[in-house]
Parts: C-alpha cells; structure tokens; sequence
C-alpha cells in the first residue's frame, strides 16, 4: 500500500511544522508557570531555568492567598464571563435566526446595523457609557460589565451565526412546522443543536477578550467587592516596585479557568460534528 | 380529459405569488379530487415547489385562495390544514429516533397515546420499518430514511399527502423501488397526493393527472397519455417525452405551421426509401431499443427511436418516415393546431 499522505517524510515534516507552532505558542505561558514557582533572585537570575530545590518558591502563591481577596475575584470574572456569554449566544443566535429565516422589510439593513459594532471598537464609547451606569446607579455592579460586555460580543456573534443559520436545511423547519412545533421549539430544538459548532466556536472568540479585559472593570467596577482577576493582579504592579512573584502567581492562576471553560466548549464543538444531520 | 369524481380536496383560486417584484407564480386554479394522485412537473425554476409550500401553508400565496376540504385556510397554521409533507432531503428529527420522529406530530395534536402507538405499528408494518424503529436518523440509509419520512407522512392520516421531490436524492434503483412504493400506498390508502417532481418518468409512471408547469403558469393538466397523445403547446409536447420531441420548421417542409413536432418513436426507418434522407451521425444502443442520431437533407438533426436492436452505423444513410397522424403543427405562440 502506497498512499502519498502517509508516506514517513510528510507526516514528520507535518508534525515538525506543528510542534514547532505549538512551542512558539507555549512558550510565554510556560515561562509564566515555572516563574511563578521561583524566589525573586532566581526569577532574574535565570528566568528559563526550571525550578530547583534552591530556587522553588510558594512566595507568589502565598502573597496572592494572602492580600486581597483572590477568591472573589475569581467568582467576579467568572460570573461576569459566563453570563456575558450565555446572554451573548442567546441573543446573538435569536437574532441570527431572525435574520436569516424570515423576511422582513429592512431585513438586510438590520444585518449590517447589527455587524456595524464589529467595526466600531466598544471603547469608543466609555464615556457615554460610564455616565449611563452613573445615571441607573449600576456603577460597581457586575450588572453594568454585564451588559457592556454581551453588548460587545453580539455583533460578531449575530454575523457568525446568522451564516450558519442559513446553512441549516429549510426542509427541516418547515417539517417541523407541519408537524405542529412552535418557532420557539424548532428554534430551540432543531436549529440550536445543529449550530452547536459555530456557538462554541462564537463562545471562545467572546470569552478570552472579557475575561483578558482590564479597561471596563477598571472604569465600571474598580470596587473591592466587583473586581476581576485582572484587576486585581494589578494591585501588585506598582508605580516604583512590582511584586513579580504574586504577579506572575495571579496570573497562573487567572489561566486555569478560561482553560477548563475552553475544553468544555471544545469537547462541544467535536460533538457537534459528530451528530448526524440532516443528509 | 379525463374529468375527476368525488369531493373536492384541494382547491386553488388564481393563487398568485411574488417575491418581491419577480411574479414567480402567475394565476393558478386547479381543483383536486378525492383519492386523485396528481404530479406536479416542470423545469427546474417553474414554481411547481412554491405552489407546493402555498399549499402547505410554508408560504404565503400573494393573492388568490386556497382551499382544502372545503375550508379557506389562507390563514390556518400549516398543522391545522389536515397535510403531511415528505421533503427531498427527508428531515427527519436528527435528536429522535425514528419512532419518536413519527411520534412526534400527533404528539402536538394531542392525541391520546394509545392511538398514536395504534397508528406508528400501522405505518411501520406498511413500510417495513419495524427493525428501525428504535434507531436515529444518522444510522440509517438514504432509502430507509425516506420511507421513515412517508411513515411520519402516514402516521398523521391527513385529507392531503405533500410530496415535494422525494426520490430526488436516491440512487437510480432505490428510486425505482421508492416509486414503487408510493404508488402502492396511494393505491392501498386511496389517499389524496400532490407529488412534485422535474422527472417526467415519476410524473408519468405515478401520476392519475400530470400539471405541468412552466415560468409560474399552468400549461396543461391532463392524464399522462393525454399530454403524450394531445399536448395543448409545444412546450408539453417537448417536456413530456423520452427522448425529446423533434422539432422542425414548418416552412423548410413547406407546411404552414410555424414548427412541425415528431416523437422519435414515430418515425420509422428504412435503409432504401422514406420522406427523409440523411446519414446517421450517432447510435446509441440501450438493448431494448435504439435511438439513431440522423443528418436528414430536408430537416436538420433528428431523433430516431427504434424497439430492439439495429445495426446501423455512423456514416450510414437512412430514410426517416413519420407515421401518420403523429406529426404535430404548432402555431407561432406554440399552441398546437392539429395533426398531420
């Protein structure tokens, strides 16, 4: 059996191509991890070296446990993450499905009004948005980055989905129609689970930049109680002297939940191809 | 023509529809009888799937009115027009397993249980899908899939069977076993079906009554070997038929008709005297019969088809000579004059 995809050459070729791609894309967060596992002097003595009985360290860990409230911080941003997100893929695949199932006068005008905050940077408009949370009092409420955060993801989550929308088999809604099922059910029943794929895809491009974000929780929510992760590992960058140890431990740490939540929407992603559709 | 008996099941009233400013259907009535099978058959682009979605309730006719068992329904959800559809690309319930496919719309009606098991076993016994029943759509084969569709079809009993070119996507033998199939449960369940397709061959071999459509409007309706025998136009007398009708102008014969139509089985052929002569120019050879490919002097490229084998080949000079009475003369707007 010849078969020039297998052939040995290609596939070490390929997988060097990969693995080299894979070390490039690692390497500062493995620089994180081991540094945060080091003594100050060993952190810049020899910032690539492993850990060594001299050198290991706890001291970041123990700062970040310590000062502040790290825990809460970490239940902040992950309330404000995953409720910005099922609030972003609801809405975004109820106005995708809007879109590209029912005609409507100002059907395609309604598209691009919706795309246009893809192209307009959110932070454009703080200030607005900052005297509108200090006009309904939200300011230093998880409520106000909340909103401003599922309104950020909504553009490209209604462009994203509304194609995918379009690729799912009409004869499929209109069966479920004669068979009686309301919009809602075939919406929820029929057409979600086969877009499964392009809402995990649509759930990772909007989790990382919300729970990255450092702008709105400094301006929206800079109270004790409301801050993220982020904001709070930046208590420990000062003006004149950084504590690199807790710096580089917070953020370790701040890495752990955005991973779990991206292989759940993964394995979701794999078991979205896998399910039989339509044909 | 032959006229329908019983009630009527499906009624529609200069039924028009636009999107937008495009007129895709222009003014249909057609009046459907108890028990009746009728196709609905055109180029791909006539209207034929519209009129169907019209029908069901999928769409919304622009004007006109559609009836069924005698209720305007214009404004009746689709599940309350007593219909049941069979799609080409079967949608079937990919999350449920075939029972529950077949379950699931007179689950909606509220049926009792009971009644709905009565009925599922009935089905399933009729289509052979009692293996299956347990199984989801994604284990199993194109074929088997399209007969869980008709079952879910059957299953609801309804006034009105939709068929909306359901063989399209079979394989050219399961396609020829699925007509079949069709034709009996028409035959065993005396139902009421409207059946769309583009293949002339599913009109004909299924149809009580073929509507062929073309560009939104009706061109005729009539029984298969009507529209064989007398089609009103020369756009049905070219689309029903197969091999295509061969068409000649009327003034290179020196007859006054604007074109003169000849089936290729209606010419016959001889190697040494007839009303055509000309060279052959490609045989195609089917064991069951042959069709010849023939230059002729007098009227450009024709169509010959001959039951059996004969030899001929390319190169080959033939007389063509049509039988009497089958050759048609069409007017400048199409319409069918007479014979000759």
């Amino acid at each position: 059996m010849s078969k020039a995809t297998s052939s040995p050459t290609r596939s070490i070729a390929a997988h060097g191509v990969l693995i080299l791609y894979t070390v490039i894309a690692l390497f500062p967060v493995i620089v994180i991890l081991i540094n945060s596992f080091k003594n100050r002097q060993a952190i810049f003595r020899s910032p690539l070296s492993l850990p060594g009985p001299e050198s290991f360290s706890l001291i970041g860990y123990q700062t970040v446990l310590k000062q502040g409230d790290f825990l809460l911080y970490f239940e902040n941003s992950l309330i404000v993450t995953v409720v910005s997100i099922v609030l972003v893929l609801l809405f975004g695949a109820m106005a995708a499905f809007a879109l590209s199932e029912y005609r409507f006068r100002g059907n395609t005008l309604m598209g691009l009004y919706l795309a246009l905050g893809i192209m307009i940077p959110i932070r454009l408009g703080t200030v607005a948005i900052l005297q509108l949370m200090v006009a309904s009092g939200l300011v230093n409420t998880l409520t106000s980055l909340i909103l401003v955060y599922t309104a950020q993801g909504l553009p490209l989550a209604v462009f994203i989905l509304s194609e995918f929308m379009k690729q799912v088999s009409d004869d499929l809604k209109n069966a479920g129609r004669i068979d009686g099922l309301s919009e809602y059910r075939i919406f929820f029943r029929l057409v979600l689970p086969l877009v499964r794929p392009s809402m995990a895809t649509v759930a990772v491009f909007t989790m990382i930049p919300i729970w990255n974000d450092l702008w709105f929780p400094l301006i929206l929510a800079p109270a004790e109680s409301t801050k993220t992760v982020t904001l709070g590992a930046q208590m420990f960058i000062g003006q004149f002297v950084t504590n690199w140890n807790a710096v580089l431990a917070a953020l370790s740490l701040a890495i752990l939940p955005v991973l779990i939540l991206y292989l759940i929407f993964s394995r979701q992603l794999i078991r979205g191809i896998t399910a039989g559709a339509v044909k | 023509m032959a006229e329908a008996t019983g009630t009527s099941i499906l009624e529609l009233k200069a039924v028009t529809k636009k999107f937008g400013p495009v007129e895709v259907i222009r003014g249909i009535d057609l009046d459907v009888r108890q028990g009746e099978f009728i196709v609905f058959v055109g180029p791909s682009g006539c209207g034929k799937s519209t009129l169907l979605r019209i029908i069901a309730g999928l769409e919304d006719a622009s004007a006109g009115e559609v009836w069924i068992a005698g209720q305007e329904v214009s404004s009746t959800p689709p599940a309350n027009r007593g219909i049941a559809m069979v799609f080409q690309t079967y949608a079937l319930y990919p999350h449920l397993s075939v029972r529950d496919n077949m379950r699931l719309g007179l689950k909606q009606a509220g049926t009792p249980a009971a009644e709905i098991d009565r009925r599922v076993e009935v089905a399933s016994t009729m289509l052979s899908l009692d293996p299956y029943l347990k199984r989801f759509p994604a284990e199993l084969s194109g074929g088997q899939r399209q007969r869980v569709a008709i079952g879910r079809a059957v299953v609801r009993e309804p006034t009105l069977f939709l068929f909306d070119e359901p063989l399209s996507n079979l394989d050219a033998g399961l396609r020829v076993n699925t007509r079949l199939e069709i034709a009996q449960l028409h035959r065993r369940l005396n139902a009421t079906m409207i059946y769309v397709t583009h293949d002339q061959v599913e009109a004909m071999t299924l149809a009580d009554r073929i509507v062929v459509l073309s560009a939104g409007r009706i061109e005729q309706v009539g029984a298969p070997m009507e529209l064989y025998n007398n089609p009103a136009n020369e756009f049905v007398a070219g689309f029903i038929g197969s091999p295509k009708m061969n068409f000649i102008e009327g003034a290179r014969l020196g007859d006054k008709a604007k074109t003169l139509g000849i089936r290729p089985e209606h010419l016959t052929v001889d190697p040494n005297s007839g009303a055509f002569k000309g060279t052959v120019v490609h045989a195609e050879h089917l064991g069951g019969d042959t069709n010849l490919y023939v230059e002729t002097e007098k009227a450009g490229l024709i169509t010959a088809r001959l039951f059996g084998e004969y030899q001929a080949a390319p190169g080959a000079t033939v007389h063509l000579t049509p039988l009497p009475g089958r050759m048609l003369r069409f007017d400048e707007t199409g319409k069918t004059i007479g014979t000759m």
